[in-house]
């Protein structure tokens, strides 16, 4: 008599089992949010959140994966946002066109990316500190030009009154469906960042970050791949942008001033540019900050007006000790609890 | 000279047209054709001075940036801050005293401690980790220009010119012809001659400490190679602190200056940053002639463009450096490395 001996097949773990339980519970905490949240957090909070996060998801993109310190992800959003205001309807009647929803977004979209690439193929000539320096002229350049054209981006005031077309029938300023709206964005986003990183494209880019050189000489295009990676992110920046001026309602010179610009390397930064979900902590910190930080200095007795010096001491601070941001110092936490419990290492088990 | 003009010689030759073109064009007193294309010579003249005085500011603050960077390889975001710290301390020092010359000195002392301060105790900790520097930098900045919201509010200054300085001098430029013949010349604020004087003796000055003096052999010799130059027994550090300490007291007065003769207002200090990066990628880093030719050719096309171009002024600026960059990007005067 023979006996089949029937080996466990190695199971694969499927897709519930292999992400970790605190990601499905955050997921879930953020879809049934509005059963619980205010509109004030939804809408200000989080929304603005997912916006600035998935602005400074797509110069972690640049940064993190590219090792291109880029601070035209902004202005490469607010020119989104022009353009959804001159295409689409806004205020100014003089000079928005009244294009359809399904025509302007695309094409905001794509003149943003267009936009974006040609700053990437300028800024791409050069390399570490240059590319931030150069990015930060164009910024400027962009803030001044704005303040003072006219003719097409309506000068110091911009635009009003740019809202979100009202599809199947839900008004999207609403602070429910906008939550959800900037969520799913925020997510796509999030996992097209995550997926692109994976791909042969994410590798060969964060190949040309660690070793330019030798990736050229295994034939890959190291400019072609920097220039996609800018195209890439403006995209992602473009749909950040678009949804920043819906939720604002307005875009204006100021939507990407110099001080806005530097906040998103601040968010970036400061929640950890080595990671995607980094800026959207950073994002969470900072709109905290902003928001509630004039309430909790007049509760000290100082001016409210002083938020920008406890975010700016903020930033000082951990870029002076963790150059990783709050990811960076989780991980150092968690090494030292690991170092801690590990008997081979002197500590106690 | 020599060798640049035997390895371009048709761009020195069209070089030299240019500048010939432009000073005849200053020389002279212009006919009416040329009148009807370029306006009035007054408004030309006045643009082109503007220009070359705005350009010497902005030498005076683009100078210690890049010496700084060239150096240190810092690019410190905070220079703008450092600008405009300059600017109100030395109004204050002007307001009290009442003697303009005596803010310099003291703006110089101030500033430069502080950045002494700063890269005593900030940037030696990060050395040679570029970017958090360039972080750190932003991160001053965002603080310092919140305390100096927060001490002089968000009204504008003006510092005042003592009166020895005040008013209109006649330069011999030639504006135009009265009928019966005679010359016109042109006047023009006497403050900004001086400055502009005062902005050329300085940069002779740098150009001279830079290049015969010891500090100025040490400081070429840190640019080219600081291992090397350490490695030789050279204490880079006072090397790094000197001229840190020099780069921000330069911002400082240049502070005054600029509150001089224009105003002193909490977006200064980005529009000061700005322009410097601008100066300083158009010129060439690390490269004191070359900050001297970015900051004129910038000074230049801003009020030009102000005078002719009033929109697009801006794009001007930015089209220069868009154009340096894709033919040259080391800069002008920018070693090829």
């Amino acid at each position: 008599m023979t006996y089949v001996v029937r080996r466990a097949e190695p199971t694969q773990p499927t897709l519930f089992e292999k992400v970790p339980a605190i990601w499905w519970a955050i997921a879930l905490l953020l879809i049934a949010m509005p059963l619980f949240a205010s509109n004030f957090v939804l809408f200000q909070i989080f929304g603005w959140t997912f916006i600035l996060g998935m602005i400074a998801l797509s110069l972690m993109f640049l940064a993190g994966y590219g090792g291109m310190v880029s601070l035209i992800q902004m202005t490469v959003g607010a020119m989104a946002g022009y353009m959804v205001a001159i295409l689409g309807t806004s205020g100014v009647p003089t000079i928005s066109l009244g294009w359809p929803w399904w025509l302007y977004i695309p094409v905001a979209i794509l003149m943003a990316a267009i936009f974006g690439t040609l700053v990437g193929a300028l800024a791409v000539r050069t390399e570490g500190i240059y590319t931030i320096m150069i990015t930060l002229a164009i910024a400027s350049a962009f803030f001044y030009f704005t303040r003072q054209n006219y003719g097409l981006f309506n000068g110091y005031t911009g635009f009003n009154r740019v809202i979100p077309p009202e599809l199947f029938g839900i008004d999207w300023r609403q602070a429910t469906p906008f939550y959800y709206l900037t969520l799913t964005c925020a997510a796509l986003s999030y996992f097209t960042v995550v997926y692109v990183s994976r791909s042969p494209f994410g590798l060969a880019l964060q190949g040309v970050r660690d070793n330019p050189r030798r990736m050229g000489a295994l034939g890959f295009s190291v400019t072609a791949h920097r220039i996609l990676a800018y195209t890439f992110s403006s995209v992602i920046a473009a749909v950040g942008g678009i949804l920043l001026v819906w939720q604002n309602s307005q875009v204006s010179p100021g939507t990407a001033g110099i001080p806005q610009v530097i906040d998103i390397l601040v968010i970036a930064v400061v929640g950890g540019i080595k990671r995607p979900i980094g800026p959207f902590i950073g994002a969470l910190i900072y709109v905290l900050l902003r928001v509630y930080s004039p309430d909790v200095l007049l509760a000290f007795g100082l001016s409210g007006e002083r938020f920008k010096l406890v975010i700016g001491l903020g930033f000082l601070i951990i870029v002076f000790f963790s150059p990783d941001g709050v990811l960076g110092l989780w991980e150092k936490y968690k090494a030292r609890r690991a170092a801690q419990t590990d008997p081979l290492r002197g500590g106690r088990s | 000279m020599q060798s640049f003009y035997k390895r371009h010689p048709v761009w020195s030759i069209i070089l030299l047209f240019l500048i010939a073109g432009f000073v005849w064009l200053i020389a002279t007193p212009w006919s009416p054709g040329l009148e009807q294309v370029l306006g009035r010579k007054r408004i030309f003249l006045n643009a082109v001075l503007s220009g070359i005085t705005l350009g010497a500011l902005y030498f005076l603050v683009a100078s210690g940036f890049t010496l700084i960077f060239g150096l240190m390889r810092n690019v410190n975001l905070a220079h703008g801050s450092l600008y405009l710290l300059g600017g109100y301390i030395g109004y204050e020092v002007a307001n009290v005293t009442g003697y303009w010359l005596l803010a310099f000195p003291v703006v110089f002392v101030l500033v430069g401690a502080l950045g002494l301060v700063l890269q005593h105790q900030v940037f030696r900790r990060m050395e040679g980790e570029e970017l958090r520097q360039t972080l750190v930098t932003i991160g001053i900045s965002v603080v310092l220009a919140d305390i100096m919201l927060w001490i002089w509010g968000g009204q504008s200054y003006q510092v005042l010119s003592p009166d020895w300085l005040s008013g209109p001098m006649t330069l011999p430029l030639v504006t135009a012809l009265r009928s019966n013949g005679d010359p016109v010349y042109l006047t023009y604020p006497q403050v900004r001659i001086v400055i502009l004087v005062a902005a050329i003796i300085i940069g002779i000055a740098m150009w001279l400490v830079l290049n015969r003096s010891r500090l100025g052999m040490l400081i070429r010799a840190g640019v080219d190679d600081r291992e090397m130059l350490a490695a030789s027994g050279v204490r880079i550090q006072y090397v790094f602190l000197a001229v840190f300490a020099f780069g921000a007291g330069m911002a400082g007065m240049a502070g005054i200056v600029g509150g001089t003769f224009q105003s002193l207002t909490p977006g200064e200090d980005t529009r000061f940053l700005l322009a410097s990066l601008v100066v300083v990628i158009v010129g060439g880093m690390g490269s004191i002639p070359g900050a001297a030719i970015g900051a004129l050719i910038i000074g230049l096309a801003e009020q030009l463009g102000l005078v002719y171009a009033p929109t697009y002024s801006v794009v001007f600026t930015f089209l220069i450096m868009a154009a340096v960059l894709a033919f040259r990007p080391q800069g002008l005067l920018g070693a090829g490395r």
